[in-house]
């Protein structure tokens, strides 16, 4: 490619950092992180003006967002999802369940912390955290998403 | 039709040069319509540029059998181009023919059935059954208004078919067309097929990276024929009225999408089997009455 080449790696650095599709995975959570995280779309945070879209398919996804502590029967679905989104991903784990297991902790149904499956990339602390500190959270993922240099 | 200007017709004004864009264009102004009426901001214009881009980028994962899924995609955006370079947009333009148009125009639909069962994903295979049924329904008022229009008009040439048939004829045979619309745009009402969330991503569920990046690029495509098509209808042979009444059918269609549910595919099947087909039927009878001259 020569000249062009850091043009378009510029354009493709551009282009993640404007087209974030998130896909949101409840491993066990309480519903409580997962209403916070959808009411990032809504009027008062609206994230889509970021680009930002929640997918239904995990292979279209570039953040794969998990809520919950991971119970023994969504652990396996979890990592098949996991391995279906495309490089580059970002695994965002919303809530104190997946970083720690929260008030689960030790129970005998539980197979987390979420870092003992997939590798995490970014918590969000809180139980639930807030929209405000989701946001956040998601636009700091999509800087680690643009500094993954794989696969362009 | 010089081979020139036809090459010219597919690579630059209604093909790839303007076409591309437009998609992008329109897909975005469709989202920030509704974002508007919902009380949003929305994405920015350029979205649907970005996130082609972005999708171009990605490192699918390997999977099995890629030939066939690179090769629908593919076949969809061609065959949309195709369509598109036919559109009777300047007066003396290319005189396509409405056989050959209508039969490109449908290919698009057809491979995203064939998608969804290739991609052998129970949500694929749903969305494709979902995708065959509404195609079959929404056809039946589509065909039989675009047959209205040739019959009135004697031709079967885009061009006269466009400006040849009266306005009585023309009008509920528009009408018919618009209710089309949002069903092969996949919108709200009649997101049924895609039915995001739901069945996951439909018959895409199984595509990622440059594969989806040429999904979302015929369906770019795929609004800016069909809008083409009402708007050549309505304005035939006018170049910037054409562009213009292309663009106006945008916040008609986001209007609707965010004033609507998701209609459950009975109930959009039995809304295209009357509403629709009667404002077809309108105009096939008003054809026949203008052709044995009654009217
Ligand atoms: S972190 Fe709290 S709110 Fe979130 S899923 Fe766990 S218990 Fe529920």
């Amino acid at each position: 490619m020569g000249v062009l080449e850091p043009l378009v790696l510029r354009l493709v650095d551009r282009a993640r950092r404007k087209s974030a599709w998130l896909f949101h995975f409840n491993a066990g959570a309480c519903n409580g992180c997962d209403i916070e995280l959808v009411a990032c779309l809504t009027p008062r945070y609206d994230v889509e003006q970021l680009g930002i879209r929640l997918e239904g398919s995990p292979r279209h996804a570039d953040i794969l967002c998990v809520t919950g502590p991971v119970t023994r029967t969504t652990r396996e679905a979890l990592a098949t999802i996991h391995a279906q989104i495309p490089d580059p991903k970002v695994v965002v784990a919303i809530g104190s369940c997946p970083a720690s297991g929260n008030v689960f902790a030790g129970s005998p149904m539980i197979d987390g912390p979420l870092d003992r499956i997939v590798p995490v990339d970014l918590y969000i602390p809180g139980c639930p955290p807030r929209p405000g500190a989701v946001v956040q959270g998601i636009a700091e993922a999509i800087e680690l998403l643009v500094a993954r240099k794989e696969a362009v | 039709m010089t081979p020139t200007r036809l090459l010219l017709a597919l690579l630059v004004f209604p093909g790839v040069l303007y076409a591309v864009p437009m998609g992008w264009l329109m897909q975005a102004s469709e989202r920030k319509v509704v974002a508007r009426l919902q009380g949003r901001i929305g994405p920015p214009l350029t979205q649907g540029f970005y996130d082609f881009v972005k999708l171009l980028a990605k490192a699918p994962v390997p999977r099995a059998e890629p030939f066939l899924l690179t090769l629908l995609p593919l076949l969809a955006v061609g065959a949309t181009l195709g369509a598109l370079a036919l559109l009777p947009v300047w007066t003396g333009g290319f005189t396509g023919d409405l056989i050959l148009f209508v039969g490109l125009l449908e290919l698009a639909p057809l491979c995203a059935v064939l998608a969804g069962f290739a991609s052998r994903s129970v949500y694929g295979e749903v969305g494709a059954v979902r995708e065959a049924v509404l195609g079959i329904s929404v056809n039946v008022p589509f065909l039989a208004a675009l047959l209205a229009l040739a019959t009135a008009s004697g031709s079967l040439q885009l061009a006269q078919v466009a400006g040849g048939a009266p306005w009585l004829v023309r009008g509920p045979a528009l009408a018919a067309l618009l209710c089309c619309l949002p069903v092969k745009l996949r919108l709200n009402p009649f997101s049924v097929a895609n039915a995001e969330q739901e069945i996951l991503a439909g018959p895409l569920t199984e595509f990622d990276g440059p594969r989806l990046a040429l999904w979302e690029l015929a369906h770019g495509l795929e609004w800016v024929v069909l809008a083409g098509l009402v708007a050549s209808l309505a304005v035939p042979g006018r170049g910037v009225a054409f562009v213009l009444v292309s663009l106006a059918v945008v916040p008609l269609l986001g209007t609707l999408a965010a004033a609507t549910a998701r209609l459950k595919i009975n109930q959009a099947a039995r809304f295209l089997w009357t509403w629709a087909a009667l404002a077809a039927a309108a105009s096939v009878f008003a054809a026949l009455a203008i052709r044995h001259g009654r009217l």
